[in-house]
Parts: structure tokens; sequence; C-alpha cells
């Protein structure tokens, strides 16, 4: 590990001011508050940032969270001490398409290896970086309850699995073709259980 | 064929949609509970079926229903723990998936026993897909009044919701759930007090497993004495399996307690056998936290009595020769795996995994994983093999939560059986991962 | 209750912790805490270097507990036994812990500004192993400057959350706090802020390390080159009772007036921490007495010297190491 420096990340005013959840977004919200007894509104925290990921590209910056503490009536402190907890949260900007390749057990004894390094090799990445066209970063996650149908990889709200060098040039395409945004709240997600 | 009683009907169209649920049968728990019994009444038929809770430490589910405190005026919550990630368990994500008005009918019939008036279901983020799923049988089962206020005019009122998590194993430790489902960080609390007193917002809280509440439902249905006549001994009822690794048939079994793990591994309805042909070289039997057993122990006790796929007779021998049911996550690895890079992953994970909390698992877990690297760089030396011993015995039993534990197991068991392969990659200075070849040809395969 | 700590029994009020308990008999049975703070709710827990082992869980259910307990966050119950300074399981496990510590910490002491005053030093040096086996390099962060007055020098922080808790129970609003997990948890305040506010010095104080360092004395001088005296003021804001450190006729710090075991007495404000370096600031009232491990003629329960003395013979041969005789 290298030095790092911490507690720095710049905080955009003017960025901050041009934030805001649209109104079917905002709903949601509102929606997921309301599963929660008066003046526990903290307890949307992890359900609204998943939300607000989506909505702001992908990530979420300091300014976004800034922007959801405000909602959700709660100190900034707070929502970045949580969003840093959890792996599912971005704290930087990633591509369209976040591919997840479990590395655990059970994956590994199927694969999983050699899936991360195809995948390397054909976007030509490693791991944790992203394309240069921004279509895909690769990350390796921990076991995501797929291993009975392993090796699998997740993107977004999609779990595919099975996987095998041709199912993934397959899966990379598509997802190129679409060239869309990929996030966890989609609800047109594709799962071959 | 062993009995059934959770996903016997996986294979019917349609079975997640309400209608086609209810024409099965679904949701009779709710009608019997509400209209003929007494909420103790089901507690009471819990406790006779001998239901152990299905998330990993096998806790009496009636007992733990029983020391529920019941303040006046103050509000009690059932919260379903549906965080599933112990590596090698996804038998939940299958029930969820597939059958999702299970796990709200055993929400509801749970709840009216409790006296719970709102319940959730804290369910890991990465499952969002199947948070839709429950989601849209949660908006059926409004739709219907099953669920809201005065359910079949009954003055038995209830909400029920989902919440998604943000990705931390954590989460899955009932305290450190009840946190995230309050907005915070994952860290498991300090106990006591325990939920049963002070939980979701500091109410008397009950936390279950998704399949020991899906459990509710037949338990009710067909009553707890019944129940209780499958299995064996304390292990009553039946279970669900996640299996996988090198068999030919991975994937969700539901098992009458009591099977052996030989018929469970070789038998046609179940694993069918190890792939390729090969020979088994080790079973991790309930979930990524049990000890590893190599073939010998896990076919047979010490004592040379088949080995059987309940609570008691997997954990026959304590840690010296047996392991534990734990999840049901049943890993099979042939004789061509690396029990050192098996053991990787998993250091691996309770690395990433620790909340930080307290030092021994904090600090300890990293420091496990980079002497097992040294292993896979073929730099490890012999006593590097004493040295996680001893981080190991160092983090047991001394961490707030027992995540700690389950970090340190895997490298106990892991030594304790297979001690040589330790000792030979350590002599000979290198490490190669002869389980390589044969997964890239089938990967290459296909 | 009654308790019994290390053959030592006393009577407490329900609702006392086994730690409590234990500095209420005195400093030979007291275990080291590194987390624990007792004018900070909910602290302790964490760190675990305050474990013990009850030997009798109570006179009513006397079967041992299982698993050691953080003696801080333990209540005590009626006739519980509990074993610290005499069970060998207990040291062993402590030493555990205090490797564990020090895996991530770079022990720059001859550079650190809380050297001479640091809780893990001396933790390190009663409770640890002579060398550490840890072999890899350690995390290193960048030092940084939380405000005007605090610097925050994360790798030496040991995660007590003690000053999580002084932003939590002591000012308004709360801008630093844990970011990350595992080993990759770091105090931080995410973004570019500074932590200011009346009372937000006192995280120096609580500080068991050199991570939060007061900015205003940073190598004015070695803390065993100061002398500390007890000084008081009219102050609005807090009880105006502190600790000058001086040189000559210079006033280095300010700081708290520490107890026994190390702890603020009472939390100071800001004005009275960075903005009162005169002398003619403060009423003299008299030197210190420097008794971080004072010994039994401070406290209450003379009767139980001799007692104490059998403990220190079973210490002793245990090979336990007495801080009063540091070379
Ligand atoms: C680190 C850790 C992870 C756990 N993960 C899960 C989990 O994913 N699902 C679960 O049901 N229980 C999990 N548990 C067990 C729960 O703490 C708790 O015992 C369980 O939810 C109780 O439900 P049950 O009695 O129905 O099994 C975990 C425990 C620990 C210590
Ligand atoms: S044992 Fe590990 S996961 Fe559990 S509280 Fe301690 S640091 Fe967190
Ligand atoms: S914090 Fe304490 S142990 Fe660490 S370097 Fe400073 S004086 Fe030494
Ligand atoms: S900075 Fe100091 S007080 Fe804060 S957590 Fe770290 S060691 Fe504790
Ligand atoms: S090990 Fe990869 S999904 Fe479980
Ligand atoms: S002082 Fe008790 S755990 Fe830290």
């Amino acid at each position: 590990m290298g030095s790092q420096v911490h507690g720095a990340q710049k905080f955009d005013n003017a960025k901050r001011a041009e934030i805001k959840f649209s109104d079917e977004a905002m709903k949601i919200v509102e929606t997921i508050i309301s599963r929660y007894p008066e003046g526990k509104q903290k307890s949307a925290l992890l359900p609204v940032l998943h939300v607000a990921q989506a909505e702001f590209g992908g990530w979420l910056s300091p300014e976004t969270m800034d922007y959801v503490a405000s909602i959700l009536n709660i100190k900034p402190v707070e929502v970045f001490e949580v969003a840093s907890f959890y792996t599912m949260y971005n704290l930087k900007p990633v591509g369209k398409c976040v591919l997840e390749v479990c590395q655990t057990s059970s994956c590994w004894l199927n694969g999983a290896e050699d899936i991360v390094k195809y995948i390397e090799k054909k976007l030509n990445i490693k791991v944790g970086e992203t394309t240069k066209d921004g279509m895909f970063t690769l990350k390796v996650a921990e076991c995501l309850g797929s291993c009975g149908t392993a090796p699998m990889l997740q993107c977004g709200a999609s779990y595919h699995e099975n996987l095998t060098y041709e199912k993934v040039d397959t899966i990379l395409e598509n997802y190129r073709a679409e060239g869309k945004l990929r996030s966890y709240t989609d609800l047109d997600y594709k799962n071959t259980l | 064929m062993g009995r059934k009683l959770l996903i016997h009907n996986d294979h019917i169209p349609n079975i997640h949609t309400l209608d086609v649920y209810r024409a099965h049968g679904g949701y009779a728990s709710v009608e019997k509970a509400l209209k003929i019994m007494q909420p103790d009444q089901v507690t009471e038929e819990v406790k006779k079926s001998g239901l152990r809770g299905r998330g990993g430490a096998g806790f009496p589910t009636g007992m733990k229903w029983s020391f529920l405190a019941k303040p006046e005026g103050v509000p009690r919550y059932l919260v379903c723990n549906a965080d599933e990630s112990e590596p090698g368990t996804f038998k939940d994500r299958y029930l969820m998936e597939k059958i999702p008005h299970a796990l709200i009918e055993g929400m509801i019939t749970s709840s009216f026993a409790l006296g719970a008036k709102q319940s959730y279901i804290y369910i890991r983020g990465e499952y969002f897909y199947v948070a839709r799923i429950l989601e849209a049988a949660i908006a059926e089962a409004y739709a219907a009044g099953w669920l809201g206020k005065n359910i079949l005019g009954t003055d038995f009122s209830h909400d029920c919701s989902v919440q998604v998590g943000g990705g931390a194993y954590i989460c899955g430790e009932e305290t450190a759930l009840l946190e995230s489902l309050e907005g915070k960080r994952g860290n498991p609390r300090i106990k006591p007090p325990f939920p049963a007193v002070a939980g979701l917002w500091g109410c008397p809280t009950v936390v279950n497993n998704v399949e020991t509440i899906a459990a509710v439902v037949p338990i009710v249905n067909m009553g707890g004495e019944e129940y209780a006549k499958i299995g064996v001994g304390k292990s009553t009822g039946t279970k669900l399996i996640s299996a996988s690794g090198h068999i030919n048939k991975p994937g969700v079994y539901e098992i009458e307690l009591g099977i052996t793990v030989e018929e469970f591994i070789y038998g046609e309805e179940y694993c069918g056998g190890i792939r390729n042909g090969k020979k088994l070289k080790a079973v991790v039997a309930g979930g990524s936290s049990v000890p590893i057993l190599p073939t010998e122990l896990i076919l047979k006790t010490a004592k040379g009595e088949p080995r059987l796929m309940t609570y008691e007779s997997l954990s026959d021998g304590g840690f010296q020769t047996g392991t534990m049911l734990g999840s049901g996550g049943f890993i099979a690895m042939d004789e061509d795996t690396s029990i050192v890079k098996n053991l990787f992953t998993f250091s691996r994970f309770y690395h990433h995994e620790s909340c930080g909390q307290c030092s021994p698992c904090r600090e300890g877990t990293g420091w496990i994983e980079k002497i097992l690297k040294k292993f896979l760089d073929g730099t490890a030396n012999e006593s590097d093999v004493d040295l996680l011993w001893d981080i190991q015995s160092k983090i047991e039993g001394k961490t707030i939560c027992p995540l700690g534990e389950a970090a340190a197991w895997p490298v106990a068991a892991a030594i304790r059986h297979f001690k040589h392969e330790f000792l030979e990659i350590a002599r000979n200075k290198k490490f190669t991962d002869i389980s390589h070849y044969d997964r890239l040809n089938k990967l290459a395969r296909v | 209750m009654k308790v019994t700590i290390d053959g030592i029994t006393i009577d407490v009020p329900k609702g006392t912790t086994i730690l409590q308990a234990a500095r209420m008999i005195g400093p030979e049975v007291a275990p080291p805490t590194m987390c624990y703070y007792s004018k900070l709710k909910t602290s302790g827990g964490y760190c675990r270097t305050c474990i013990v082992k009850v030997t009798q869980g109570s006179a009513a259910n006397p079967t041992p507990m299982p698993k050691p307990v953080a003696s801080c966050r333990t209540e005590v119950m009626d006739g519980m036994v509990v074993e610290n300074t005499i069970n060998k399981d207990v040291l062993e496990a402590r030493k555990g812990v205090v490797e564990f510590l020090l895996v991530n910490h770079p022990l720059d002491c001859p550079v650190c500004d809380q050297a001479g005053e640091c809780s893990l030093q001396d933790l390190g040096y009663e409770h640890g192993a002579a060398t550490s086996r840890y072999e890899f390099p350690r995390r290193e962060f960048e030092r940084i400057d939380i405000g005007k007055y605090v610097q925050l020098h994360m790798n030496r922080c040991i995660m007590c959350f003690r000053c999580v808790k002084v932003a939590d129970q002591l000012t308004e609003k709360r801008v630093h706090g844990v970011m990350h997990r595992g080993d990759a948890a770091e105090i931080s305040t995410y973004i570019e802020n500074v932590i200011e506010n009346d009372f937000s010095g006192n995280v120096i104080d609580v500080c068991p390390v050199g991570a939060l360092t007061d900015k205003t004395f940073r190598f004015k001088s070695r803390v065993w080159f100061t002398k500390p005296v007890d000084a008081s003021c009219d102050c609005k804001k807090c009880s105006g009772k502190v600790r000058l450190w001086m040189k000559g006729e210079d006033v280095l710090r300010v700081t708290a007036r520490k107890d026994q075991w190390g702890e603020a007495e009472e939390f100071i404000c800001n004005e009275c921490r960075f903005d009162k370096k005169k002398t003619s600031d403060w009423k003299i009232e008299g030197p210190t007495k420097v008794d971080r491990h004072s010994v039994i003629s401070q406290n209450h329960y003379n009767h139980l010297n001799e007692l104490k003395v059998q403990v220190l013979k079973q210490q002793k041969a245990l090979g336990f190491m007495d801080i009063n005789k540091r070379p």
C-alpha cells in the first residue's frame, strides 16, 4: 500500500447545486422513506443511495452524497461513512457496465480465474480498470450466491451464470450494442437461473 | 424420494404468482393461524416442531421466539435475514426467487405469533432482482388482503417491506443487519443487550433466516409434532442444501435431515457423484466458516459410523474430526484441488468482509491472507504454518462477533487435516495449481 | 454485588462493569484499556486489550464463560469470579491483541509527539512481545491538518473510535468519522473539511496514541522536557480546570487534567486549550503529580493491600513486568 492522501475529496458547490432527483426518482425515494416509522428516515439510506447511484451516473460523488444527506435530514459524514462501508457503492466514476466476477471458492473451483484473465485480455484492462471508451469496468467480487452455477458475473441487476468464454463474448457484445448505463436498480434484469 | 416441504412446488409454472401459489395450497397457514389459533399456540407448534434456525447457528426457533420481550406499548419487529452471503450458500435466493410467497406467508404467520405489526426482509443488495420479485409478490399480497389492515377480517394487521443492503457479508450477523437496516454501517453491536430485548430502533426484535421463516408454514399446516417426526433426534424436518464445487449436479436440494452424507454426494437424486470420474478429496459441509473435512472423515465419523446430514452427526468428534451443518453450503472438492488455495480464497473473503471494529479480526484476517499469498507465490517457509496456526488461535474467541471465529476455523481445519500440503509447498518453494488445466479445458470445450 | 478479581473480592453496585470494579480495587488488577473511556457513552469493546477470563459467571450460575470477555463492556454479576493478571491464557491472549494493534502501527516513537504519554507505548511495554512477527509493509497515509489546531496522522490510529464519540457527544455537528471498513478503515472527514467548534480539541486528549495531536504544540518540545502544572481560569464555556505544560515561564500546551487512568477529568473548551497561552491567563494551582501508574496509597481500599501483595507475587511468577520498574 502506498502513501494515501485521505479526507481530501474535493467538494464542488456549483456541481452540488445542479444535483436533483427526477420526479420519478423522487417518488421512489418517498416510497422507500414511507416504509419506516416517523423519524426513522435514516433507515432509507442504503436503498436511496442505490437510487442515487443509478440516477447520477453510476457512482456517488461527494456532492451526490451531500444531496442524499439533505433529503434524509442527516449529516453528510453519516452518508460518507455508510457509502464507503459497503462494496456496491462506487466512490469513483466507473464504466457504463461494471462487470463483477465472483472469485470465491466455488467459482474458483470452476474456473473464475480464467474468466477474469479472459476478460482482461479481451477488454485490454486489468481488474479495477475501465475501458478507454468508458463502456466497461472490471471488478472481482466475493461470493454472490451463485456458487451452484459457477463461474458467474454480475452486471447491474443481472446475474450471468455458468459462464464459458463464448458466453462472456455474447454478454459483452450485447452490452456494448445496448450501450447504456447498467445499475442494480434496473428493472430489465436478465438472470440465467 | 425424501419428503419436501419447502420447494416441492418449484417446478410448477408461475408458482411465483399469488394465484398459482394459492391454488397449490398457499396461505393456508395464515388462515389457520389467524382464524383458529392464538399467537402463543403458533409459537408452541414451532417449539414442538424442534425447528432450528437455518441461518447457521441452529438455535431452536421456538425458544428464540419465547425470549422476545413484550413490554406494553412498544412495537415488536420480525426481521428476515435474507443477506445470504456465506460462500457456498445460495438456497435462500433459490427459495425467494422461485416461490416468493412461501417467505411472505411465513412472515405473516410468524409475525402473528410474535405480535409484530411490521416486518422487514433485509436482502443482500446484490440480490436486487430478487428483491424486485419479493416486492411484486408483496404487492400482490396487499391487493388480495393478505397484508395490510385487518387481515382476513381479524384484528391482526401487518405490514411487510423489503430493504436491500449495500454489499457486506457482515450484515448477515443479526445485530450488524439491524444497524444496516437503520441506515448505518454494518458494525455488529456489542451484546448484551440481545435483539430480543433491544433490536431494531431499540425495540424487541426477532431475526430469522429466510428458510426458518418459510418452514413455519408447513409446521403450522401439519402441526409441530408431525414435522418433528421427520429427521433424526434433534435435527427435525427438512433442510435446503446448496451444493456446489466438483459435483455432477450442483444446485439446491431439499433433504430430510438424516440421510447419509454418502447418499447426498453420490445419490442420483442429489449431487450425482464427482465430476469427470474424479475422486472426492474434501468437503466444506456448511458454508465457508465450518471446518473442512477430508473424504474419510466426511463420509464416516472417527468412530467409523456413517456420517449423516444432521446437526449432531456432522459435528460428531468436535473440531478434531468433525464439522458443522452451518448454513448448508456444501462444497465438494475433487482430488486435484489445492486445499491451500481454497483456503486462500476463504481467507481473502474474510479479510475483505471484516468490518474493522475489533483489532484481532481487523488486523488478523489481513495478516492471514498475506501469509497464505506467500504459499501461492512459493515464498512461504515451514514456520509460516505455525504462525498461521498461532494467529488464528489469537483471533478465535477474542472478537466482538463470530466473524472472527468464522475466519479462524477454516485456517485451523485446513492445517489440522492437510498440513502436509502446506509443508510441501514450503519445502519445495513452489506452488502449482494442477486443477487449473482441467478447468481451462472445460471452459474452452463448451 | 460481590465480585472477585484475581482473588480480591469487592462489593460494587449493580451495573458496574468488571473493568470499573477492577479499577476500584486498583491498578494492579485493572486491565489495560485502549478504547474504553468512562466519560464517553458506548465507548469500549473494540480494542480487546481489556479482555479477562470469567471463571465463574455468578453465584446463581457458576459456569465459566466460554470465551474471554471485554471487561469494559461486561457487567458484574453477584458472585462472579474473574481472572486477569493471574491467568496465563489471558496474558497470552492480550499479547496477541497487542501484536494485532501493532500490525499496522509504525512505532516511530522517536519522532512522535505522543511519545512519553502514549497508551500504546505503555501497553506494548507491559503486555507485548519483544518483536513483531509481521513482515509485510504497513499502511501509510499522508498526515493532514483538520483545521487550524488539530493534525491527523492516520498511520498511528488504532481505531478506538473515541474521537468519533467525542464529536458525537460533545459537539453539535460531527464532520469526521470512520470511512471504509476492515483494515482499510480510517478516520477521516472524507471531503476537505475542518473539525472546529468549541469542544473539538478534546479529540486530542482522548486519542490514546499520536494520531490526533495539537498543532500548536507540535515539535515545540518533548513531553518529558515540559513541566505540568494544574491551573484554572474563569471560563464561560467549560470548567476552566486545565493542565499547563510549561517550559520555564512559557505555556507550551494546555490539556485537560488527566486522572490515574489517563482520562480527562473534565473536558475543556478550545479557547482554554488553544488561545490562552500566557501565564497571565491562568491561576496556577501547583505542580501536577505525574502518577499515571500510581499505586496503592492513592485509593480507598487500603485494607486490600495485603491481598495485592499476593497478586503481585503471582504476577511475578508469570513473568509479568512491573511498570514501575521501567528502565
Ligand atoms: C458473520 C456472520 C454472517 C451471517 N450471515 C447470515 C446470513 O447471511 N443469513 C442468515 O440467515 N444468518 C446469518 N448469520 C446468522 C445470524 O446472525 C443469525 O444467527 C440468524 O439470522 C438467525 O436466524 P435463524 O435462527 O433463523 O438461523 C450470520 C452470522 C454471522 C456471525
Ligand atoms: S469480529 Fe470482525 S466483523 Fe465482527 S465486529 Fe470484530 S472486526 Fe467486525
Ligand atoms: S503513537 Fe505511541 S506507540 Fe505509536 S509511534 Fe507514537 S508514541 Fe510510539
Ligand atoms: S484518531 Fe485517535 S482517537 Fe480517533 S480512532 Fe484513531 S486512535 Fe482513536
Ligand atoms: S463462490 Fe462465486 S457465487 Fe458463491
Ligand atoms: S478497553 Fe475494553 S475493549 Fe478496548
